[in-house]
């Protein structure tokens, strides 16, 4: 009987465990990557709205400030939508008959609220707290991104929990004075790495692993 | 008798196969317990250490928990899980679901999203108020937490008050208004109410009558007697199954009119119960008393403060545990034994003689109370006939009791049962046309059976029920208006020292219930009012009347967590007009105070003396009933019936018993080795010619030839989870004799299951309980430190010890004012999102509750002592679940907390298994309605709802620390550091406990309460040999015995070198 396999089926073999070993470590690296894309994190995505609110034109080109809208963020878990009622605090005034806002004026008229759809939406097990980050010098920006340059708002982070921990192992890469919490295109006055920890001792930010505690977020 | 909707019975058998493993053999335990072996235990079965008992003591769970014996069966089970582990990877895989976000079209003033607000309200239950805060989250009610300047709460609750909530959101609550089946418009039930009303008006109203609840609402007293005004001849009856009659009438016997006593415990030093649960179930002031009676018990600063409570009763009551010196004591021989009492202080010329086997009892209470003039009282139980009622008064009148009488907190105090029966009469004789009838008291089901008040509101023209529920009494009206629930309706209602509250809604109907003002209403010249309108109005004539408009405006409360108490919507056009800014002023505060200061009577309002004839007038003694004796009480977790829809009052232990989801016939262990019944066997009841069937528990310390059961199950109308659950013990009660009667009881040989947690969760023979006399505890205020099992210095851990700098959380529960309540318990329940499992579920121990309060017995099982011991979480500094856990899923928390992150956990149950105090819970199947739309109105949005297959556990309530640390984090800058302040953290079951048994706080900072109560003397840990540094640790508990011998006290507990304990070491299981 002759032989099955050639004499080159040997570096076959060889050449085959490795190959193999690659494609292991290339699965791994694929699923890793496929983990924290965008298709799985739904960064960057635009969401359809029931009016199609422009930040870009509110925040960015009139320059109206993120709490006129966003009252309960010093104070509150959620930053807040705002009710209907104060869309029409302009809008009863100007652009009062544009058919594109003819949702937000209906809303007022019979009473029912407008249902706009989540963009920034956490499991239901995590329990973020708005007010607490904005006292502790954790910008709008950090997290959501240049809003003054978004005609939709989308996600610009991908809220994955090892997001979290990279600021929480060490916010004195990100904290900014409190008067620049709501400044978008912020460029801190002296170096981060200088300014930071200086931030951080003001502000009295807890130690890591007060701030890596499991029930901080998860209760 | 079916159990409940819970799958299929069948399964129950086989679980519990071995049930009947081994009948207790009473001698062998009255002669281990002799030999003082085990010191102390959960039940009979325990000390004759019989097969079950093992069952439950070896495995976490009993032996069948783990397979599958759901009807679908094994191998269509396999095939289904074939198929889903094949899609399992594909689950992961899964987006989050689109949600939506719904802001508010005009954001209420007040009201920030992600914040709670609380709102004061008052809950009526047997005739007073108890003042409340809701916790409401963006309008939807959640949490009840007590009013801390309410007098009857002082910031507690009772267990009804917590589980009232979910009555609210109840699915099966009445939602339509029906007449006789048909779905009817709210107008055309007043044009009917009208119709009825007009045959009656030449008649005076002769044939109309209303019957309502027990009222205590000042504004719907005087609604009802308007309509009495305008039909003279028409009669309003109060009645509830449960109710005051005897207390009434002995207060008439022997003061002259209805009033209450209201006693000062904080002033006796020594107290006797006649047959009075006063501080678990007796009348409408249990709060009240345990918080006034803690405060007694608690002996740091001077062991001389510790009173001495004397229990004479029947069953085994919380307040009998509480109890110094107890003596169980047929029902019908008490009056025998307060004659003898009341004979030996000298009172009013009573004469009597206690039987025989209480004389001795009787002579040591007699001296005690005669050597404590003007510092002991004596309590009557509501069950007591008035005679009692009149002796105890005459007996606190001879020693100078700090008593001081009132006028009731019901508005028109009437002897309920007499009015039930006249209305009878009244009917059976044709007198009635129309009844009204409003509130929960549910006749159909719950009248005296001798009255056949089912058979008599047929022949009724029209009948008109409003309650919350379409349930017995309803499928007997005509007409069916679905009554709002207390959190949904403007009323208000009166207290026990006259207080009012302004009952305000929480959120608007849920399903368009009416309130009873509202009912009544239609019966007035104006039908259509709301109830707003009405109890608005009331107020202002009577702040007019009573010039009170000038009270100040409201200011924002400062104290957590009250941040604003605002009127619920208010009906526009109602308020403001011109004249009466005053009156809305005061009105305001009132909303958000949540009573109305200066309304209770003047001190000395209702001044009473006894009757100095007192003696004559009770001349005529009760005979005690020669054999066995029937007890009926209300039932410690569904009250009389009316909360047998709710899952989490269902599913609580009862306080003594332990037992879930029924009611069972308690009788002594001596009683039940004469029938030879044990737990579970079928009886047959009779009594008065009718009988029931009910199943046995053996309650150790119950009286002999006596049989106790509640009332409240087998309803046949409650909703999916109350409907025949249980046994209907109303069937057997009658009018003449409603607390306690002559009875047979005959064994049927047949078997039932009772859900019974007592056993579950059970640590062997260790060294749990530490007790002393406050002899002892005097002369060695330390005595806890010298049961300790190893030396202090020998302590060493593979594990360095951790260095808290900051903050780090522990509690401290004192074993010397827990009376076993159970409202911890349920207020745990409402803050932490835990489901219902049902009663098969509870019976192979998988029971939700993150604490559990272990009820556990010392001494002779005649008449043993009990201690109580509430078990959260022991967050231990070395703790044994978190080294097993193989995913991290619990870890310890930078504040020293053991961490439970749901979404990490895969189930192992390692961690479970690890734990020696058995405090953590399986979510074997799904047990949290998913599904329900109004329950999940009900759930804290603050707390993860658990899915299947995770591990939870009692967490300090991590959410409210949390809150807490927020807030403080954001007040801290370097200038004024600020942590979080003592008492600023408040676990829901600190908050409840009316007793303040239990206090939480930072152990890292010396002057924190919880610190301070952590260096008593009779601080002690649960199984410290075990070195895991519990966090949680208890008080010992101090007895106030009367040292007299003829009185056979049980030893104490907790001494070091008990057999069994040595033997456990030595097995080391």
């Amino acid at each position: 009987m002759s032989q099955v396999f050639p004499r080159k089926a040997n570096s076959w073999s060889r050449a085959s465990l490795i190959a193999i070993a690659f494609l292991v470590l290339g699965l791994g690296w694929l699923v890793l990557t496929l983990q924290r894309s965008d298709f799985v994190t739904s960064a960057n995505e635009f969401v359809e709205q029931p009016v199609q609110f422009s930040h870009q034109h509110h925040a960015g080109g009139i320059g109206i400030e993120c709490r006129y809208c966003h009252t309960s963020v010093e104070v509150s878990p959620s930053a807040g939508i705002p009710p209907t009622k104060t869309c029409l605090n302009c809008h009863s005034q100007i652009w009062n008959t544009s058919a594109y806002l003819e949702p937000v004026r209906a809303s007022f008229r019979e009473d029912k609220p407008l249902t706009w759809v989540r963009v920034h939406d956490l499991p239901d097990f995590v329990y973020f707290n708005h007010s607490i980050h904005v006292a502790n010098g954790v910008g709008c920006e950090t997290c959501h991104g240049r809003v003054d340059r978004m005609p939709l708002v989308i996600q610009k982070q991908s809220l994955q929990m090892e997001w979290c921990l990279d600021c929480h192992r060490d916010p004195s890469r990100y904290v900014r004075p409190l008067d620049q919490i709501t400044q978008m295109g912020y460029v801190p006055a002296e170096p981060q790495n200088v300014l930071g920890p200086k931030l951080v001792k003001e502000y009295r930010i807890a130690d890591v692993e007060h701030l890596t505690s499991c029930s901080v977020c998860h209760r | 008798m079916s159990h409940r909707l819970d799958t299929d019975s069948t399964q129950m058998g086989e679980l519990d196969t071995t049930r009947r493993g081994q009948a207790i053999d009473l001698k062998a335990v009255r002669s281990k317990l002799r030999e003082n072996v085990p010191q102390v235990w959960r039940s009979l079965d325990e000390v004759s250490d019989t097969a079950e008992f093992k069952k439950y003591l070896h495995r976490e769970f009993p032996s069948n928990a783990s397979e599958w014996l759901d009807p679908v069966g094994r191998r269509s089970f396999l095939k289904l899980m074939s198929a889903s582990m094949a899609l399992a990877g594909v689950t992961a895989c899964t987006v989050q679901p689109q949600e939506l976000i719904v802001p508010y079209v005009r954001q209420p003033e007040e009201e920030i999203p992600g914040k709670p607000l609380y709102f004061a309200t008052a809950i009526t239950q047997g005739g007073a108020a108890t003042g409340l805060l809701v916790e409401s989250h963006e309008g939807r009610p959640t949490k009840i937490e007590g009013n801390p300047d309410h007098p009857a709460s002082r910031g507690a609750t009772d267990l009804f008050a917590q589980g009232s909530v979910l009555t609210l959101y109840d699915p099966d609550r009445s939602q339509t208004i029906l007449q006789l089946g048909d779905v009817r418009p709210w107008n055309a039930a007043i044009a009917a109410i009208r119709g009825g009303l007009s045959a009656q008006s030449a008649s005076k109203g002769a044939g109309l009558r209303i019957l309502t609840e027990t009222v205590a609402s000042p504004t719907l007293a005087a609604q009802i007697q308007q309509v009495l005004v305008t039909y003279p001849e028409a009669k309003w009856i109060q009645w509830e199954p449960v109710n005051r009659d005897n207390a009434r009438a002995g207060a008439r016997t022997a003061l002259g009119r209805y009033v209450e006593p209201l006693y000062d415990l904080t002033r006796a030093d020594v107290i006797l119960s006649l047959d009075a649960d006063f501080l678990s179930s007796d009348g409408a002031l249990n709060l009240y008393y345990m918080r006034q009676f803690a405060t007694r018990r608690r002996v740091e600063e001077n062991a001389d403060n510790l009173n001495r409570l004397y229990v004479v009763e029947s069953d085994y009551t919380p307040t009998g545990g509480r109890a110094d010196n107890r003596l169980p004591l047929k029902s019908s021989q008490i009056e025998a034994f307060s004659r003898a009492v009341a004979a030996g202080v000298g009172a009013s010329g009573v004469s009597g003689t206690a039987p025989s086997e209480a004389a001795a009892f009787a002579s040591a209470v007699a001296k005690d109370l005669s050597e404590h003039k003007g510092r002991a009282v004596v309590i009557a139980g509501d069950s007591q006939p008035p005679a009692v009622h009149a002796i105890a008064h005459a007996i606190n009148a001879a020693i100078g009791a700090p008593v001081s009488y009132v006028p009731t907190a019901e508005i028109v105090p009437s002897e309920q049962n007499a009015a039930l029966r006249e209305l009878v009469a009244d009917i059976n004789a044709s007198k009635v046309q129309m009844l009204v009838i409003v509130g929960e008291s549910n006749p159909v089901y719950s009248a005296p059976a001798d009255l056949k008040f089912e058979d008599a509101i047929k022949r009724v023209g029209l009948v008109v029920h409003s309650g919350l529920f379409f349930d017995e009494t309803a499928t007997y009206s005509h007409w069916h208006i679905p009554a709002a629930h207390y959190l949904e309706a403007w009323s208000d209602a009166r207290t026990i020292d006259g207080t009012v509250s302004i009952v305000q809604p929480l959120i608007q109907p849920l399903y368009g219930g009416k309130s009873p003002h509202e009912v009544i209403a239609t019966m007035t010249d104006r039908p259509e009012r709301n109830g707003y309108d009405v109890v608005r109005e009331y107020w202002q004539s009577a702040a007019a009347a009573f010039g009170r408009s000038g009270e100040t405006g409201s200011s924002t409360r400062q104290a957590a967590p009250t941040r604003s108490a605002q009127p619920v919507s208010p009906k526009p056009g109602s308020e403001g007009t011109a004249g009466e800014g005053g009156f809305e002023k005061s009105w305001r505060k009132w909303l958000h105070d949540g009573v109305i200061a200066g309304s209770a009577p003047q001190a000395g309002a209702a001044a009473a003396t006894v009757a100095p004839d007192v003696a004559t007038r009770v001349a005529q003694a009760g005979a005690p009933i020669e054999g066995i004796e029937i007890n009926f009480r209300r039932d410690p977790t569904i009250y009389d019936g009316r909360y047998a829809n709710n899952g989490w009052l269902q599913e609580l232990p009862k306080p003594m018993s332990k037992l879930t989801w029924d009611t069972a016939a308690h009788i002594a262990p001596k009683t039940a080795e004469d029938h030879d019944l044990e737990n579970g066997d079928l009886i047959t009841i009779e009594h008065e010619g009718r009988t029931i069937e009910a199943p046995v528990f053996v309650m150790p310390g119950h009286a002999k030839d006596s049989v106790t059961i509640t009332v409240g199950y087998g309803r046949s109308r409650a909703g999916r989870l109350g409907t025949d659950t249980g046994y209907n013990a109303y069937e057997l009660r009658g009018s003449t004799a409603p607390f306690f009667g002559a009875a047979k009881i005959l064994k049927t040989g047949e078997e039932y299951d009772l859900a019974v947690t007592q056993e579950h969760w059970a640590i062997e023979g260790r060294n749990l309980i530490r007790s002393a006399t406050l002899e002892e505890f005097k002369k060695n205020p330390a005595f806890v430190k010298e049961m300790e099992h190893a030396k202090e210095g020998k302590r060493i851990s593979l594990y360095p010890d951790k260095e808290y700098r900051g903050q780090q959380w522990g509690m401290s529960i004192d074993m010397n004012a827990c009376t076993g309540c159970m409202a911890c318990v349920i207020a745990c329940v409402a803050e932490n999102n835990i489901p219902v499992v049902g009663k098969v579920q509870v019976k192979t121990n998988r029971e939700m509750h993150w604490l559990r309060i272990d009820r556990y017995f010392a001494g002779n099982p005649e008449s043993p002592d009990a201690y109580m011991q509430p078990l959260p979480c022991q967050q231990c500094e070395n703790a044994p679940c978190e080294v097993v856990c193989p995913v991290a899923a619990t870890t310890h928390s930078a504040e020293g907390l053991n961490d439970m992150v749901y979404n990490r956990c895969v189930g192992t149950r390692y961690c479970s298994n690890n734990c020696p105090w058995k405090v953590r819970r399986f979510n074997f199947l799904l047990y949290q309605d998913w599904n329900t739309p109004t329950f999940k109105l009900q759930r804290n949005p603050d707390v993860t709802v658990r899915s299947r297959g995770v591990m939870e556990k009692c967490t300090y309530c991590v959410q409210r620390i949390n809150a807490a640390r927020i807030q403080a984090k954001r007040e801290d800058t370097p200038q004024q550091p600020r942590l979080i302040r003592d008492g600023e953290v408040v676990t829901a079951c600190q908050a409840v406990c009316p007793a303040e048994a239990i206090v939480f706080g930072d152990i890292n900072d010396p002057n924190s309460r919880v610190a301070k109560l952590k260096a008593s003397p009779r601080n002690y840990t649960m199984l410290e040999d075990l070195n895991t540094r519990p966090r949680t640790t208890y008080l010992a508990a101090v007895k106030n015995q009367n040292p007299d011998p003829a009185l056979h006290n049980n030893p104490m507990v907790g001494h070091h070198g008990s057999t069994t304990h040595e033997a456990s070491e030595g097995g080391g299981h």
